[in-house]
């Protein structure tokens, strides 16, 4: 009798999990069959009924229709659950094409961009950043640098003058002479900064414009450590395959002196609008240091020999990024700050 | 410097290096070359033709109907509206398929009904202009004289072909001013490629010197002075009599055409030609109108003046050498001759003047009048004072050979005295230690060039001043050698290279202020009182340029605030929405040294997409917090008219005053929140802390409590917020404002709890807000809001 109710039961409850629509019908299911107040309780209270020969029987029949009522419960929640995240998840789907939310990051000034790769580049070689006065007086950006009070460099009107003794440096040399004035050979120093000559504006020339100086005094520095430290910088900084031409030119501060020359990125060589058809684009001026500027620092020209070269970083700028108009530089506008 | 290539042809044998291929060598060798254009190239197929017979169009008034005989033997019919030819005019005939000046080309066709096969050419069809063919008429067509041979090319008998090249010559080479010296280098050039250049087969300006007593003396003729040797260590001079003035002859014009100088008549083409060619600038006085017959080379005396030959009247000052003859300047001395004695068609005598001036002189004389001359721009590099003589020689000879004058016997040379030979002593070890390569002729090289080896010295040829101590002669074989001929090695590696510690930290404000959302702008250093003004700065300490481009580029700048607010007007009119910029760049304030106190600032801004000025006080408390770890503290402030009055901050650190914050004034007409703060970055150097000490992370809870504060009128958060700070004591870990409730002066801060080595209690955080509200009743009048 009792084992017949426990078999209908079972029968009952398996097809009304089975059935159950939802998370809450599955509740009420098992709280009516399982509870307290639940039917099989109601069932197991009739135990006291049976002889103790029917009890252990009818005992281990109610445990085995309870654990198939639970693990039937189980596996239908777990279905259930799995269904209701799915729709849940499918309700929370965006569109993932939407904008994403706006996020502001400065830049740096692309000038900045390529001095700080050249002073990596020469940090690496052994060079150090020296910084110096950019008024300064006619002794460091002048005399000292083997330019005579006759020279043409000094004129009012390619200088800013202050008063006669007091000039915008016109190189960013004047820092070597304060540095060699300092320091003991070996010397290994790059100065960037500021320089001022009395150019009108145009695309191409500003009267404020950006130069890195370096400069090395050792024992044994040849023309070829020149040739190595300037053909490191420059495929530091426009790749493997540049190639560099050093041309014969003069400088009061070097002897002998070189200028120069970059292959033009665009023809390789063979002439086009950008370089003017030359083929190469005139980058920098460079050079032995003349002996004159080393004794007058207090170094024996005999015993130690030195290398330096300037070059400007508005010219390194444009051509890394193929900036057809100085002017930009310095306009600041954020159309032109953010592309970089 | 603009040469002729076939000049350069006369004098070097270029073995069949095209001009293209010498430009390149020459550039390496250290003869820059700017361009090379060619001459005439582009006319093709005109030839020298012989008018036969010229008759009048039947159907046109104003054409005429030529046959032409070209020299095949088939006379061509040509077509002219040329008033001009007549039988048996010589005249440059386009055939048919000819190119002519800029293009143009011929081809037969019919004018009129009838046929033309070609065309006859006028100057500007050749590409020349009357000064080149002197008596032709500019208008009509170009009638030659019998010389030409009819059938000849035109282009060939007329001289039109060659190339110009044209060289940058650095200031330390005077002598490559010249067709003699480019040819040096040239030979020496090519020599050194192995490709021909054999030297200089001539030297044209090493004439024997004319001298017939029977044709005078020029001691009748004139007297030289020389006041200040200084001024002048050379001058010589000659006279020339019986000149029949007229032009030069045609190779001498196309030649000086090549070169870049306009023919004028044979006299003064003879100064220019030999100019060009030695290096040695000339001049020529008209005898008769040098007053006194004398002249002396002094400084000019006050007050005199000069009409020069553009005809320009010039005032002279003490310090400018002149040409004077008996009463007064007659020429501005190696600048440019006076009008007063210029040549023209009735002189008869002339004086030759081929002197040696001063580099430095010349060149300040020519700055200050503005007139810098072929002969200024030679003198001021320096020139070599032995070659006066030789150039006037050549000068008297070409009078001769052109048949324009007899030369006078005799030659007035003032000298001073004259220098050795220079010698250099160097070694062949001490060059290639220097380069860093072997050059195994290296003698040859240098002999290749005018030098003499003698042992251990090197005698420089006089024309190469530069050239002084062992370094000059390293060049000099350097660059023959080919500077693409040094290897490329890296420099020994000796030490690291660091940045200072000021350097690494300038560049981590750099980082932050790009991590903040400012983008880096890049401002000029100098700016005008205009902007001192608009940003209402004071002036007084800033450094004023004495010759600025313009007033707006006058003065360096003690701010970078003026800098900052054209960036933002730039921005603002390129209708850019937004802009947040920043910079860390120098400022310059005259503390009355020679040299101004140079130190770095930080300006930061912007206007646009919601900036304000808590948009900048946040950028600006975070920089500063994680920079020096501090926090700055700021305060309202009045004292910067830039800003608006009751929204700007001054801030410091550590009590002292390192700059502001602040939304700019409304009247400088930024968009509303438009804010900008400028920094003292050297303080925040010294504040700095770029390494962090680690604190522990807390291992026991905290407790937070919510206090909505009501303020009396007026009260700063800064005040209140320092009070909780005091009360709340050790244990108060954060207490953050989260709501402003300004219609009821009302604060909302939430305050946490905590202690490093417990779990706090309630009664303990209780305790702590008991305190801090007590100390806000008491100290500001702050009391809960009920």
């Amino acid at each position: 009798m009792l084992k017949q109710e426990l078999e209908t039961l079972r029968e009952r409850a398996l097809a009304a999990v089975n059935g159950a629509p939802d998370t809450a019908s599955l509740e009420n299911a098992r709280i009516s069959l399982l509870g307290k107040k639940g039917e099989l309780t109601a069932i197991l209270k009739q135990m006291g009924t049976l002889s103790p020969e029917e009890r252990p029987v009818m005992g281990a029949l109610a445990n085995e229709v309870r654990a198939d009522i639970e693990s039937a419960l189980e596996k239908a929640s777990a279905v259930m659950s799995e269904r209701e995240l799915a729709k849940r998840l499918e309700d929370e789907a965006i569109d993932v094409t939407l904008p994403g939310t706006p996020f502001r990051a400065g830049r740096r000034h692309p000038m900045q961009l390529v001095l700080d790769d050249v002073v990596k580049i020469f940090l690496g070689m052994g060079f150090s950043v020296a910084e110096g006065p950019e008024v300064e007086t006619t002794y460091y950006c002048f005399d000292a640098l083997n330019t005579g009070p006759d020279h043409p460099a000094r004129d009012p009107q390619d200088t800013f003058y202050f008063d006669a003794d007091t000039i915008l440096r016109t190189q960013t040399s004047s820092v070597q002479i304060r540095v060699m004035e300092q320091s003991k050979p070996p010397i290994r120093i790059i100065s960037p900064g500021k320089c001022y000559r009395k150019d009108e504006v145009d695309a191409t020339h500003s009267a404020h414009f950006h130069q890195i100086e370096g400069l090395a005094v050792d024992k044994g520095l040849t023309m070829a450590d020149l040739k190595g430290a300037l053909q490191t910088m420059m495929t530091g900084l426009y790749g493997e395959g540049v190639k560099l031409r050093f041309r014969p030119h003069h400088f009061p501060y070097t002897e002998p002196s070189a200028e120069v020359d970059l292959q033009c990125f665009e023809c390789k060589g063979a002439g086009c609008r950008m370089c003017k058809g030359e083929g190469w684009i005139e980058m920098l001026g460079s050079g032995m240091v003349h002996p004159a500027v080393l004794e007058r620092c207090g170094i024996d020209s005999e015993v130690y020999s030195g290398f330096a070269f300037g070059v400007g970083i508005e010219r390194l700028t444009l051509m890394r990024y193929k900036i057809n108009d100085l002017r930009l530089l310095f306009e600041n506008d954020a159309r032109f700050l953010k592309q970089f | 410097m603009k040469c002729s290539y076939n000049w350069l042809m006369e004098l070097v044998n270029l073995g069949g290096v095209t001009p293209k291929e010498l430009a390149r060598a020459l550039t390496m060798s250290g003869s820059k070359v700017e361009t090379v254009t060619e001459l005439g190239a582009e006319i093709q197929n005109v030839a020298v033709g012989r008018a036969l017979t010229v008759e009048k169009h039947p159907d046109a008034d104003r054409l005429f109907v030529c046959s032409v005989d070209v020299g095949d033997g088939t006379p061509r019919q040509i077509i002219t509206a040329a008033t001009n030819v007549f039988p048996g005019a010589v005249i440059p005939v386009a055939l048919d398929g000819a190119v002519l000046h800029g293009g143009q080309k011929i081809k037969t066709g019919k004018m009129r009904g009838l046929e033309s096969q070609g065309m006859l050419c006028s100057l500007g069809e050749l590409g020349l202009d009357e000064h080149d063919q002197p008596g032709a008429d500019a208008d009509g067509i170009l009638i030659l004289d019998e010389t030409f041979p009819v059938g000849a090319d035109a282009a060939e008998a007329l001289m039109l072909r060659d190339v110009t090249i044209e060289f940058e010559i650095t200031n330390n080479r005077p002598d490559c001013l010249s067709v003699v010296g480019l040819a040096r280098e040239t030979a020496a050039t090519l020599g050194a490629l192995g490709r021909g250049g054999d030297h200089p087969a001539r030297l044209p300006a090493t004439h024997e010197a004319v001298s017939r007593p029977q044709d005078g003396d020029i001691a009748q003729y004139l007297t030289v002075a020389v006041e200040d040797q200084a001024l002048c260590p050379r001058y010589s001079a000659r006279v020339a009599k019986d000149i029949q003035i007229g032009p030069s002859p045609m190779w001498m014009r196309r030649r000086l055409r090549a070169c870049g100088v306009r023919p004028i008549n044979n006299i003064v083409d003879i100064t220019n030609y030999v100019m060009l060619e030695t290096g040695q600038p000339m001049h020529a006085f008209d005898h008769a109108r040098v007053r006194d017959k004398t002249l002396t080379v002094r400084p000019a005396r006050p007050g005199e003046t000069l009409e020069t030959l553009d005809g320009k009247p010039r005032i002279l000052e003490p310090s400018m050498p002149v040409i004077a003859d008996g009463r007064g300047p007659t020429a501005v001395a190696g600048v440019m001759g006076g009008a007063g004695s210029e040549i023209t068609e009735q002189t008869a005598v002339i004086v030759f003047e081929s002197a040696n001036f001063h580099g430095p002189a010349v060149r300040k004389t020519a700055l200050s009048l503005a007139m810098r001359t072929d002969s200024s721009s030679r003198f001021e590099k320096g020139l070599d004072p032995s070659s006066t003589l030789p150039a006037l020689e050549r000068a008297c000879y070409l009078v001769e050979e052109l048949g324009a004058g007899t030369v006078v016997s005799g030659v007035i040379d003032i000298c001073a005295s004259f220098s050795p030979p220079v010698k250099v002593p160097f070694t062949q070890d001490k060059i290639e230690r220097h380069l860093g390569v072997t050059i195994p002729n290296l003698n040859a090289l240098l002999e290749s060039l005018g030098f003499a080896v003698e042992g251990d010295s090197a005698v420089v040829p006089p024309w190469r001043r530069d050239v002084t101590i062992w370094q000059d002669v390293a060049e000099e074989a350097a660059r023959l050698f080919g500077y693409d001929n040094i290897p490329v090695t890296l420099p020994p590696s000796r030490n690291q290279g660091w940045l200072t510690g000021p350097q690494r930290l300038r560049a981590r404000l750099n980082e932050l202020c790009v991590s903040l959302g400012f983008d880096e702008m890049l401002t000029y250093s100098f700016i005008g009182p205009a902007d001192f003004e608009a940003a209402h700065l004071p002036a007084q300490n800033a450094k004023k340029i004495h010759n600025p481009l313009g007033e707006e580029q006058s003065m360096m700048r003690t701010s970078l605030l003026p800098s900052f607010l054209k960036a933002l007007s730039v921005n603002l009119s390129a209708r850019n929405p937004e802009a947040r910029l920043y910079e860390v760049s120098k400022v310059y304030t005259d503390a009355g040294g020679q040299l101004p106190l140079e130190t770095y600032r930080l300006v930061l801004g912007g206007y646009g997409g919601g900036f304000d000025y808590f948009a900048l006080k946040g950028a600006a408390e975070t920089l500063l917090g994680r920079f020096c770890r501090n926090e700055a503290v700021f305060a309202k402030t009045a004292s910067y008219p830039v800003c608006h009055p009751g929204r700007c901050a001054s801030v410091s650190l550590h009590g002292r005053d390192i700059g502001f914050i602040g939304e700019l004034h409304p009247s400088l007409g930024f968009p509303a929140g438009a804010a900008a703060g400028e920094l003292d970055v050297e303080a925040l150097l010294e504040a700095a802390r770029p390494d962090a000490v680690f604190s522990p992370i807390p291992r026991f809870p905290a407790i937070s409590r919510d206090l909505a504060l009501v303020c009396p009128k007026g009260a700063a958060a800064a005040d209140v917020l320092g009070v909780i700070r005091k009360a709340g004591g050790a244990m108060l870990e954060d207490c953050a404002l989260f709501d402003v409730y300004a219609a009821k002066n009302s604060l909302a801060y939430r305050l946490t709890f905590r202690a490093p080595d417990r779990t706090l209690t309630d009664e303990e955080a209780d305790g702590a807000i008991a305190r801090i509200l007590k100390k806000l009743k008491e100290s500001l009048d702050v009391s809960l809001r009920s």
